[in-house]
């Protein structure tokens, strides 16, 4: 078991989230960088889907209740056990008693946490991921708070700290252009310009401040689904690319979606930081993607006998 | 047979689009290309490799599993579409208790106003029509309904509340619709119902499924 000291901003328990309920009008939620849940589950063994900790900025502590490994992985928090280093990208052991700080970020948004047999929670249709906007899965579908206490899954027999090279976060995301880029007055404008991520941002969507792009035709557009990395443009001019918490229709144009591979950094760029977007081809988007699979199958194989999914 | 040109295309890196609509398509119209919507989902649910199947209106979005290829489905949709049954399904009645004005209905009287018809008048107009629910979305349990008479249509109003809460029965353009759960909104609000539309202790969670026919009842609830 796990004790929250001191909760953090907004520390969530995620997932992968919740695959096939879009048609309920329920989002999809989970972790929002998925490549560092990923990392973070495969670094201790973990099932690839195992529930991890979100922190999202802000400071945070956690006491530990059973010796445990644990994988600290995404944005550097600069996190310590008993005042002593544990690094990002690694699996460190903590022992029973023992308290984890998290920091904060010097760069980056969100850092996780997965733990030796998983947080466990209750699963809400088929995910432990919390749902902030509807109070669904989680804990109590809220983030947590100090004195929650979380089941861990059953230990694994590990040995020795193994850590992981770290990607280096850029302000360019790679989109494929949507279903009404062609109907923007002036489409270059939309990777020309700088956007800036606004602080009104959260798991729903990433809002973007820019010169307003507009449409040369106006559009009618009936309510379609909708899912993370889609750019909608609503009558501001001003493009909001949606995450993981998104609702599930949606009746705005659609000028671009964001590759999957890219969607991370939309996850630890921090309110204020410019963005920009990177048209590319399908193609591209899937050599993309075929690289972080690589990624994994490689770390899989260095990691051996401890990562059974390998 | 409902003559239709469908327009499929390939959306995002995995996802297939599906769009039967054609701007100016009457109710009825409407109504009868959703029906063709819901059982191409049907169909697809019966069909491995989708991960996300959602209907929006006249249209239908899948998202598929990665090994997927898009093109595939694309050529499978193309077989399967005319042989869709044309017809539309029964559909099971809901009879929604309301409590219409009041606190819970704050903008009864102004929608009243902006008709220029009395309240009795707008709460008759809204219990005497039989809505179809076409598709689910926006929150959990969240049911777009059609058949909203014309006489009803109302715009949403200028500053959208930071707080609606669960059961408020709202009116927004020429749609009418339930909240339910406490949400920022735009429409207006005319009523508020008890019955809860999505219960997450509940083997199926939310009470609307498209298809589903829905009558508003006035009533001191």
């Amino acid at each position: 078991m796990l004790e929250v000291i001191q909760a953090g901003i907004q520390t969530t328990v995620q997932d992968a989230g919740r695959i096939g309920v879009g048609h309920l009008g329920l989002p999809r939620s989970g972790a929002l960088d998925s490549q560092a849940m990923l990392l973070a589950n495969r670094l201790l063994g973990n099932d690839d889907n195992a529930p991890v900790l979100e922190f999202a900025l802000g400071l945070s502590r956690l006491r530990f209740y059973r010796d445990a490994w644990i994988a600290l992985t995404g944005a550097d928090f600069n996190a310590q056990i008993d005042g002593k280093s544990a690094w990002c990208g690694w699996r460190t052991a903590i022992k029973s008693g023992q308290t984890l700080t998290l920091h904060g970020p010097k760069a980056g948004m969100r850092a996780y946490l997965a733990v030796d047999g998983g947080i466990q929670v209750p699963t809400f249709m088929g995910s432990a991921s919390t749902d902030l906007t509807s109070g669904l899965g989680g804990v109590e579908g809220r983030a947590l708070k100090s004195g929650d206490r979380l089941a861990l899954g059953k230990e694994h027999n590990l040995k020795h700290p193994v850590g992981a090279m770290q990607r280096l976060w850029d302000n360019q995301i790679r989109v494929l252009a949507g279903p009404h880029f062609d109907w923007l007055a002036n489409p270059a404008q939309f990777a020309k310009s700088h956007w800036t991520l606004l602080p009104s941002s959260n798991r729903m969507g990433a809002r973007l401040d820019g010169e307003p792009l507009s449409l040369h035709t106006p559009l009618e557009i009936g309510s379609r689904g909708v899912f993370p990395g889609v750019v909608q443009l609503p009558p501001s001019g001003k493009p909001i690319v949606l995450l993981n918490d998104a609702q599930t229709t949606g009746g705005y144009p659609i000028i671009a979606t964001v590759i999957e591979a890219d969607m991370w950094k939309l996850a630890q760029a921090r309110p204020g930081q410019t963005l920009q977007f990177v048209p590319v081809s399908l193609d591209e988007a899937r050599a993309v993607g075929e690289r972080w699979q690589q990624y994994f199958y490689r770390l899989g194989r260095a990691l051996g006998a401890g990562a059974p999914h390998a | 047979m409902t003559q239709t040109v469908p327009q499929l295309s390939v959306f995002g890196e995995h996802q297939v689009f599906v769009a039967l609509g054609t701007p100016g398509d009457s109710p009825s119209q409407c109504l009868r290309k959703q029906a063709l919507i819901w059982s191409l989902a049907e169909r697809c649910r019966g069909r491995s490799g989708a991960l996300e199947i959602v209907p929006g209106m006249n249209n239908l979005t899948l998202s598929l599993e990665k090994d997927q290829q898009p093109s595939e489905w694309l050529e499978w949709l193309r077989q399967v579409l005319p042989s869709l049954p044309g017809s539309i399904p029964e559909g099971k009645l809901h009879r929604i208790p309301v409590r219409y004005g009041g606190d819970t209905g704050p903008d009864l009287a102004e929608v009243a106003r902006l008709h220029q018809v009395s309240e009795q008048d707008i709460i008759r107009a809204h219990c005497s029509a039989e809505y179809r629910v076409l598709f689910m979305g926006f929150l959990p349990g969240f049911a777009y309904l059609g058949g909203l008479p014309e006489q009803l249509h109302t715009p949403r109003r200028a500053e959208p509340r930071l707080q609606v809460a669960a059961g408020s029965v709202g009116i927004g353009g020429s749609q009418t619709g339930i909240y339910p759960a406490t949400a920022p909104g735009g429409w207006q609000l005319i009523g508020h119902t008890q019955v809860p539309l999505f219960d997450a202790a509940a083997t199926e969670p939310c009470l609307l499924a498209p298809g589903d026919r829905l009558q508003f009842v006035a009533g001191d609830c």
